[in-house]
């Protein structure tokens, strides 16, 4: 099972704003992205988010499971999350 | 005490005689009158409250050093200025060539010498990099239009050529690269620039070099809004230590005396920084230093009353700039007393 981890110096606003403060780049993230977000930055792994995430939400764990990756290829792409 | 500062033209390409007059109201600690020293009637500066106390015209440095000297005697006389801070590259030649003249009058500067000046140059620069280890586009001089010739066998295109004071055009072929040849020649004379295209993010380090090799301070910055000109007209502080590290590289190996702007792009290839530009006075941004925790300008102004300043090492990131047009309304008589007498 992949682990991945949020870049110490990326913080999160509640209002899910993110300043890269060494890039100066900024990014914005709706409630979903921000709950996901959220759970890297507390070291979840990625078993433990899937399950939380199908708790929240009303969504069959197939498509959570490709939207998901989805997300993380796109964090990992602006390098707001790295993989273990 | 009375500081004189140029370059109040807060135009679409904004001078930084502003920014740097309003940092130093910014320190606590101020307590001098600003003269302003403008070329043109027209300097938005002059028209702003609270920015300076009287505004002289200067002519001028084309029209002859003598001609400035001259002038600036006359202001001497009226005002007694104590410091001078020019804040335009196209100034400090003659500025710098006046310095003990001006230093006879009573007038003290803080600048670069011309050796310093020269180094940075922008057809200097390339050789500077190379020979302290510091990255920089690949670029070589070209003087005709057979030298265009040269450009397959040395860059891949698309290529950047750029006018050896101001300019500089994004070119994808032989047909562009003439074009842009003849439009900056035209305007800003020869060698030309040819210089190899790196893609990636721009970063700007303003900072202040003491003259001995130290650095008083350095804050970086990245554009957030730029306009059709390439000027920034949004910005916030960013830190990378190795921005700034290579920031301080360079001050420490010109041993620059002055402000400066660092212009530097970060490759999306090679995630490297590189060096594009140095210009040699304080940015238009520079405002927004004292606001994340660096006074810059008023430090400047310190060195060149000869006081010690201590050197910042830190400052905040996430301070944002955000420039605005304004307009300033005033009766003509304003415009009259200016431009007939000289002097408001």
């Amino acid at each position: 099972m992949k682990a991945y981890s949020i870049p110490e110096n990326i913080a999160i606003s509640d209002s899910g704003f993110i300043f890269l403060p060494t890039t100066g780049e900024t990014f914005t993230l709706n409630e979903t992205g921000k709950t996901i977000f959220k759970y890297f930055q507390q070291k979840r792994n990625l078993d433990e988010i899937i399950n939380s995430l199908l708790d929240e939400y009303e969504i069959d764990r197939l498509t959570l499971e490709r939207d998901l990756e989805d997300f993380i290829l796109r964090l990992k792409s602006l390098n707001l999350l790295v993989e273990l | 005490m009375k500081i004189a500062v140029t370059g109040l033209n807060a135009t679409d390409n904004p001078g930084p005689g502003v920014p740097v007059i309003r940092s130093l109201y910014y320190s606590k600690d101020f307590a001098g009158e600003i003269i302003g020293l403008i070329y043109d009637a027209l300097e938005p500066g002059i028209y702003m409250d609270n920015i300076t106390k009287r505004n002289y015209l200067i002519p001028y440095p084309s029209s002859g050093l003598q001609n400035l000297y001259e002038r600036l005697v006359y202001i001497q006389q009226q005002e007694k200025i104590d410091v001078i801070i020019p804040t335009l590259d196209s100034e400090l030649f003659g500025f710098v060539k006046l310095e003990d003249k001006l230093k006879k009058l009573g007038i003290k500067m803080f600048l670069p010498t011309f050796e310093q000046l020269n180094i940075r140059a922008k057809d200097k620069l390339f050789d500077f990099c190379k020979g302290n280890e510091i990255n920089v586009p690949k670029n070589i001089l070209v003087s005709s239009l057979i030298d265009l010739m040269k450009i397959p066998e040395e860059f891949e295109y698309p290529v950047v050529v750029k006018g050896i004071f101001y300019d500089a055009y994004i070119v994808n072929n032989f047909e562009e690269a003439k074009t842009a040849f003849l439009k900056i020649s035209s305007k800003w004379g020869l060698p030309i620039i040819i210089q190899e295209f790196l893609k990636g993010d721009e970063f700007n380090v303003v900072a202040l070099g003491d003259g001995s090799g130290q650095t008083v301070g350095a804050v970086a910055m990245r554009k957030l809004y730029i306009t059709e000109k390439g000027k920034g007209w949004a910005g916030v502080t960013i830190f990378d230590n190795n921005l700034i590290e290579i920031s301080k590289k360079v001050i420490e190996k010109i041993k620059w005396r002055s402000g400066m702007e660092l212009e530097f792009i970060k490759s999306s290839e090679t995630g490297q920084y590189y060096l594009l530009e140095i210009n040699p006075r304080f940015p238009a941004w520079v405002y927004l230093a004292p606001n994340a925790g660096q006074n810059l300008p008023y430090a400047l102004l310190q060195l060149a009353l000869g006081n010690n300043v201590e050197k910042f090492d830190n400052y905040k990131v996430g301070t944002i700039f955000v420039r605005s047009s304004w307009d300033l309304i005033t009766d003509i008589s304003t415009l009259e007393k200016i431009s007939t007498q000289g002097e408001i």
